[in-house]
């Protein structure tokens, strides 16, 4: 569904050359959800809007839908759908009416469009709302929207630019609850960009890192934990320095410490064999390895302290 | 790595073509006058001020032999029907500002629309009014006994709507290139806009004016867009100024729109 090479974009700020993707090659298969996760600044939006057009690469090629975005860039638009980091919907029109202009700018009749419109207020909870402008809408509300906007025509394949960014984790929830569904629904593949570590881990079957604009890691969140970053047991015994040497673990403070894969499958085996070898564990803490851990290890930087700096 | 290259998806979308997009932007800016007519009563109500507060001026500042002999009215008016084209087609990118902070330019550019459609499209959102307004500013006139063609003001009404879509489009790429800086926008809009309503002989004849300004007004093309309103207005449709302004209004509208596009183009990488 996507595939690109190598594919660059160099912005000029005040005379200096800023690249923002550097050399990013990618493949995206049919019916695949993609989260693109990175830090602010990252190029995560960079990559985004090269591959809907919105931005010319400066070197490398992009196929987007089986059409090159240089050559034929409005036969990309043609069959993809964008979701941009802003609100679709012009602040004084109304829902129900930006909902059926889209349908008109791909060349659905007007009442095409408003049957098309009406299946996707249904299907997004903007019932009732058709009347309204966009300006009174919630948060919550306006990004169902821009989603119900970038579904009018039905694309096989849809980008999703930090679709929940700044909204409540109810309303982020309620919002992942709709893709989710319709992506089962009409297997359609979706890429999105999100700097929430615990939704692309939720969310995504395959998880793009890309720092300074490049992939740095490209794997399931599985996978990913389980090749760059280890899971930690801690155990409270009575005499951590003994215990630390029949477990090939470490003492720290009062416990014991193991760093090791697939912890929770250890575990079990771990606490039998000390009950057998006469050591009472008073507690077990099992840290599973987080995304955090996996973009600590690739970069030596947690992205958690960079969002919260952002 | 063996590529292998994926056919093309076949898209569930049909290119709808320029006219029909153009048609398409135009409905959805017009819906907020449709769907808030106040802004429209407004409108409407402009042309009458100036009606009301120029025309009693008018009789005692301008003679007739300084308008080439006809009533100062039937001088005055097409001026003003110009000028409201002016203002309206010049405010064409102010619109585009606040689209341009939230996404909803964005997404119409991620849509396979065609990209003069955009430009056309909002201009002519601006230039819809026109049409109500010079009827009105001709059945305004009749009560102080000027008679204007109705053949003359729809044809005055087509080279205005040429000229109007050509400085929709330069306003839009101004309201492009100021984003992120609205001042920007207005600031230049202001300093252009005031020259060149003034050099055009619009609301003042500038056969009294030094000859600066005459040499001035021969290359602003809106001088010879007012010439032929005045001429087109009062049914002289075989009048040379109506050809010169047909022209002038043609290449505004090329060179907007060349402008237009290029700034659309770029704006979307």
């Amino acid at each position: 569904m996507i595939l690109t090479e190598d594919l660059r974009r160099t912005f000029r700020r005040r005379g200096a050359a800023v690249e923002a993707v550097r050399g990013i090659s990618l493949r995206v298969e049919r019916g695949e959800l993609v989260a693109v996760l990175g830090p602010n600044g990252a190029g995560k939006s960079t990559l985004l809007r090269m591959l809907t057009t919105l931005l010319r690469p400066t070197a490398g090629t992009a196929r987007v839908a089986g059409v090159d975005v240089v050559a034929d860039p409005a036969g990309v638009r043609q069959r993809i759908g964008y979701v941009g980091q802003g609100n679709a919907g012009g602040h004084h029109h109304r829902v129900l009416d930006e909902l059926v202009t889209q349908g008109a700018l791909y060349g659905r009749t007007r009442a095409e469009a408003r049957r098309r419109a009406g299946e996707l207020m249904e299907a997004l909870e903007l019932r009732g709302l058709e009347r309204r402008t966009v300006a009174s809408l919630s948060g919550g509300q306006r990004r169902r929207m821009d989603v119900a906007i970038g579904l009018v025509h039905r694309p096989g394949l849809l980008f999703l630019d930090e679709p929940t960014t700044g909204m409540d984790p109810q309303a982020r929830a309620n919002l992942w609850e709709h893709i989710t569904r319709l992506r089962h629904e009409t297997d359609t593949t979706v890429v999105l960009t999100t700097h929430y570590l615990d939704e692309a881990d939720a969310v995504a079957e395959r998880i793009v890192v890309v720092d300074h604009g490049e992939v740095i890691a490209d794997a399931g969140s599985a996978a990913l934990r389980a090749r760059h970053a280890e899971d930690r047991i801690e155990l409270e015994v009575d005499e951590p320095g003994t215990v630390a040497g029949l477990v090939d673990g470490t003492v720290a403070g009062s416990r014991v410490e193991l760093r090791l894969a697939d912890g929770a499958r250890v575990l079990p085996g771990l606490l039998a064999r000390l009950e057998r070898a006469g050591v009472t564990v008073h507690a077990a803490h099992l840290h599973e390895a987080s995304l955090d851990d996996v973009f600590l290890a690739l970069t030596g930087r947690s992205l958690r302290e960079e969002g919260a700096a952002a | 790595m063996s590529v292998t290259v994926e056919t093309p998806v076949e898209p569930d979308t049909v290119r709808p073509g320029v006219v029909r997009d153009t048609v398409t932007i135009f409905l959805r800016e017009f819906q907020l006058v449709l769907r808030d007519p106040f802004s429209l009563i407004f409108s409407l109500l402009q042309p009458l001020v100036f009606l009301g507060l120029f025309a009693p001026l008018l009789a005692g500042s301008l003679s007739s032999d300084q308008v080439g002999g006809e009533s100062p009215l039937t001088w005055f008016l097409p001026g003003v029907v110009v000028m409201i084209a002016l203002f309206g087609t010049g405010s064409t990118g102010a619109n585009l500002l606040y689209e341009l902070m939230t996404g909803s330019y964005e997404r119409v550019l991620a849509t396979p629309v065609s990209r003069p459609a955009i430009l056309v499209g909002r201009a002519l959102k601006e230039l819809a009014p026109l049409v109500v307004q010079a009827v009105l500013v001709t059945l305004a006139a009749l009560p102080f006994g000027v008679t204007f063609s109705p053949v003359g003001v729809a044809v005055g009404l087509a080279i205005l709507g040429v000229f109007g879509v050509g400085l929709g489009a330069l306003s839009y790429a101004l309201g492009l290139a100021s984003r992120d800086r609205e001042w920007l926008f207005w600031g230049v809009q202001q300093t252009l806009i005031f020259p060149l309503l003034i050099l055009s002989g619009m609301m003042l004849p500038l056969e009294s004016g030094p000859g600066w300004m005459q040499a001035a007004a021969t290359v602003n093309p809106l001088t010879y867009v007012v010439e032929a309103e005045r001429a087109a207005f009062t049914g002289a449709l075989t009048d040379p100024a109506i050809r010169h302004g047909a022209i002038a209004a043609a290449l505004t509208c090329a060179v907007g729109l060349v402008v237009g596009v290029r700034a659309v183009l770029r704006s979307a990488g």
